[in-house]
């Protein structure tokens, strides 16, 4: 057909997985014995071999992957957009019906992995023909990109033009069914690359990956990194399959009543009903959480630190047993780490007088080990300085004060007075949906409490540091 | 510098390391397929199948003029970020589908954005190689693009961030092959994580309780687990056929999913430190481009290329069920922080909420 073949571009191509995958489902459905049965379709005066229809397509689908009439139809149309099977009635329409329409396979020669992106000079030579063959053949957006074409690449035009007596001669050679199948099969190729203004473009894959000129030097010092990742790797502790993948069973089952999209939530999900009762009884300030809330602090230390109404909780507990001051240090450690960097010396300054000094009013104990290396950091404070300290401490909660807190009175209580919301309806009348309200933005707190003069704010919905972000 | 081999070429060298690495690679893959005793979803088996639930769109978000490539969730719960192809990033309130702050950045592409965790402020960034810091203010008159803030450069273009537990400090993954540790205040880079062969193309932090660990994937096919405090990678995986586009740890921290241009999503856990399961079918063909866990796990949702969404569970390795909606590639997808709904964003312009 053309002479010019085009360059692989093999950046692109790798990206495109998914084209070998199509390739090889259009295979199978030629198979001759497992594939669509392929017979003559009429189109108008003339017989056309090896066709098949759009139900054809689609009850082959169907079967093949065990999957429902909306899925066939999905992938159905798939195969036709990306050009790898086209209608021979209404060609411009390149979607599947699922009738008695007749559909072909693409020629190989066509398909998008060989043949793609498609040359301009071969989309100039193409139009020509069409022009030629028949005077007022081109429709409008061909005129135009026919009229661009000949100004862009005017030098070689006489070439095109040449090109495309000759393909026309050498067709006109050939039986007439023949003939009619290869105009298809090119018109459905360029119907598939040059889309008429306003359908999808199927070709769009975004910005290039793997673009040359920021690579990775994948040189000596690369490779012994990767060695060097490689041993220590080689030598990890590893655990068991199975008591891993049993822990997710555990996960799940524990979670899973706490899932809103598996098993709803109560009063109801806000998404689905517009009514907010669900988001307004588990905010951060509410006085009598709901029971569910409290159950998840019982499932791990984390959940009940990184819920503010538990780690209050937890606070007036701690303050009964007279070790307030280790979850203190904890906050005090937290808001170091993920805080200003500018602020990091005088915080850590501060931790130190108020928990760790000799003789400091919310001393932490610390062991001697820890306490060395963490003073030693001080000389030079950064982020991390505090972390041994912090872990030993966050240690020292979860296996002792956590788990007497679980069987404390004070838990015990909060989770008999715990709320469980009545379960809200959907509105029965379909159309007629609640108002849906409007919340104050986050924003909109922290101004608020800037406007005060304050620097703290208890509304908002804030990291665990607890100050007002200024950026 | 160490001594090289002797009297070898550079290139010799250089072929001698590549095969060093990649016998070491097969001996690694060897070492932890010993330990590899059971499979998941013969442990599922005694678990009950999960019922037919229905998953609907709830919102649908127009107002992008164009392809959306990533969004966020405030911790609010109903608000969210988005970002998209023409370079808007615009803030809505999903429950009633109002915007309240759009944003319009200097460059196309805005591949990656993310909430602060305040709710005060937003990152972005793409094909400007920076991610940048918007504040939002509430006064309707005022230019946010005026406040703007830089934080990170990159020799390539952007394509995740993500604000780690404070507005403090954003973790970006970029095309040049590696990661960044930012301090918001000063634009200063806190650590760099490299050792990707390629384009990084996603991140995820980590829920742990000691929270100093991220998960990167990429180009290169693999998946990086990075120590943010020294910059080692500490575990790799590289069990892909394809590109990386997204990867999301299971709520525990103790495994993490990916999904990937090979048409599969894979579990991978950390402390088995291997590939535990492949969510694949033969009828998927077009790339996961982005995923999520349901609050409890159980569900992992998958974005996919061919425009649908795939629902699978987790344990039994089965496909749930496939949403359609869309019109075009699903780039984005994240389930809200208390897991009653996910966004996904798409080609199509829109964005939309399922419950």
């Amino acid at each position: 057909m053309t002479i010019k073949t085009l360059s692989q571009h093999g950046v692109q191509r790798q990206q495109m997985p998914c084209l070998t995958k199509m390739e090889r489902m259009i295979i199978s459905m030629q198979d001759p014995d497992m594939g669509i049965k392929l017979r003559n379709q009429r189109l108008l005066i003339t017989v056309i071999p090896h066709a098949m229809t759009g139900a054809d397509i689609f009850e082959w689908l169907i079967k093949k992957f065990s999957i429902s009439d909306e899925e066939a139809l999905h992938i159905g149309q798939i195969f036709v957009k990306y050009g790898y099977i086209y209608p021979l009635k209404e060609p411009r329409n390149l979607i599947l019906k699922v009738d008695n329409s007749p559909y072909r396979f693409q020629t190989p020669y066509y398909w998008m992995s060989t043949r793609w992106p498609a040359s301009e000079l071969d989309y100039a030579i193409y139009l020509a023909k069409k022009n030629i063959r028949k005077q007022g053949e081109l429709i409008e957006y061909e005129k135009e990109c026919y009229n661009a074409l000949h100004k862009r690449i005017n030098h070689t035009w006489d070439f095109v033009v040449m090109q495309a007596r000759e393909q026309l001669r050498a067709s006109k050679q050939r039986r007439k069914a023949d003939r009619i199948v290869l105009e298809c099969q090119e018109q459905a190729y360029w119907l598939v690359n040059r889309p008429p203004p306003g359908t999808l473009d199927n070709i769009d894959h975004g910005p290039e990956r793997r673009t040359t000129n920021t690579r990775v030097q994948l040189n000596a010092d690369f490779y012994k990194k990767e060695i060097e990742h490689n041993r220590i790797s080689l030598a990890r502790n590893r655990v068991k399959s199975s008591i891993c993948l049993e822990s997710y069973v555990k996960y799940c089952e524990q979670y899973q009543p706490h899932d809103p999209i598996m098993q709803g939530c109560l009063p109801s999900n806000p998404w689905i009903t517009d009514d907010i009762m669900f988001w307004n009884m588990n905010c951060e300030t509410v006085s009598v959480p709901t029971k569910l809330r409290v159950e998840r602090w019982s499932f791990s230390f984390m959940e009940l630190l990184s819920d503010p109404v538990g780690r209050k909780e937890f606070l007036t507990y701690l303050e009964k047993e007279f070790s307030a001051e280790n979850l203190c240090f904890w906050q005090a450690c937290e808001d170091v780490r993920h805080g200003e960097t500018s602020k990091i010396p005088g915080k850590v300054d501060e931790v130190y007088k108020q928990f760790l000094a000799p003789g400091a009013s919310r001393w932490v104990n610390i062991d001697s080990k820890t306490m060395e290396k963490t003073l030693e950091g001080f000389k030079r404070p950064h982020r991390f300085v505090l972390d041994d300290a912090q872990m030993h401490i966050y240690f020292l909660m979860k296996k002792d004060s956590y788990p007497r807190y679980l069987k404390s009175d004070l838990y015990k209580n909060l989770l008999a007075r715990a709320v469980v919301p009545q379960e809200t309806k959907k509105s029965v009348l379909p159309f007629i949906h609640r108002q849906r309200h409007s919340s104050p933005s986050p924003a909109l707190a922290t101004q608020a409490a800037e406007d005060d003069g304050k620097t703290k704010n208890s509304n908002s919905f804030k990291s665990n540091s607890g100050t007002a972000s200024r950026l | 510098m160490a001594s090289q081999e002797e009297s070898s070429q550079p290139s010799d060298t250089l072929t001698t390391l590549k095969t060093e690495s990649e016998t070491l690679k097969t001996k690694l893959e060897e070492e932890r397929a010993k330990l590899h005793d059971v499979e998941l979803h013969q442990v599922a088996e005694k678990i009950e199948a999960l019922g037919q639930f229905v998953i609907k769109t709830r919102r649908t978000l127009k107002g992008h003029g164009n392809k959306v490539l990533c969004m966020d969730w405030c911790k609010d719960k109903r608000r969210i970020v988005s970002s998209s192809q023409d370079g808007k990033v615009i803030v809505w309130d999903a429950f009633t589908t109002n915007k309240e702050h759009a944003v319009t950045m200097p460059c196309t592409w805005v591949m990656a954005c993310a909430y602060a965790p305040s709710g005060c402020a937003v990152a972005c960034g793409g094909l400007d190689n920076k991610c940048s810091v918007y504040p939002l203010s509430l006064d309707k008159n005022e230019n946010l693009a005026a406040k703007k803030k830089s934080v990170a450069m990159h020799t390539n273009y952007l394509s995740a961030c993500c604000f780690t537990n404070s507005d403090m400090q954003i973790l970006t993954s970029s095309g040049d092959g590696t990661c960044a540790l930012w301090d918001v205040e000063s634009g200063q880079m806190l650590q760099s994580f490299h050792g990707h062969a390629a384009d990084v193309l996603c991140l995820d932090l980590a829920p742990s309780e000691t929270g100093n660990t991220f998960v990167s994937g990429g180009c290169d096919k693999k998946a990086c687990v990075w120590d943010m405090r020294t910059g080692q990678c500490i575990q790799s995986f590289e069990t892909h056929e394809s590109d990386i586009n997204s990867v999301r740890y299971y709520p525990s921290g103790d495994a993490f999913a990916s999904g990937s241009d090979d048409a599969t999503c894979r579990l991978y856990d950390l402390r088995a430190d291997r590939e535990v399961a492949i969510y694949s079918k033969e009828s998927i063909i077009f790339g996961a481009s982005s995923v999520d866990f349901s609050f409890s796990g159980r569900l992992l949702f998958g974005g996919y290329n061919d425009y649908t969404i795939n629902v699978w569970d987790v344990l039994k390795g089965t496909r749930m069920s496939i949403l359609f909606g869309h019109e075009n590639r699903v780039s984005t997808l994240r389930v809200s922080p208390d897991g009653t709904a996910f966004c996904s964003g798409s080609w199509d312009n829109t964005l939309r909420i399922w419950a």
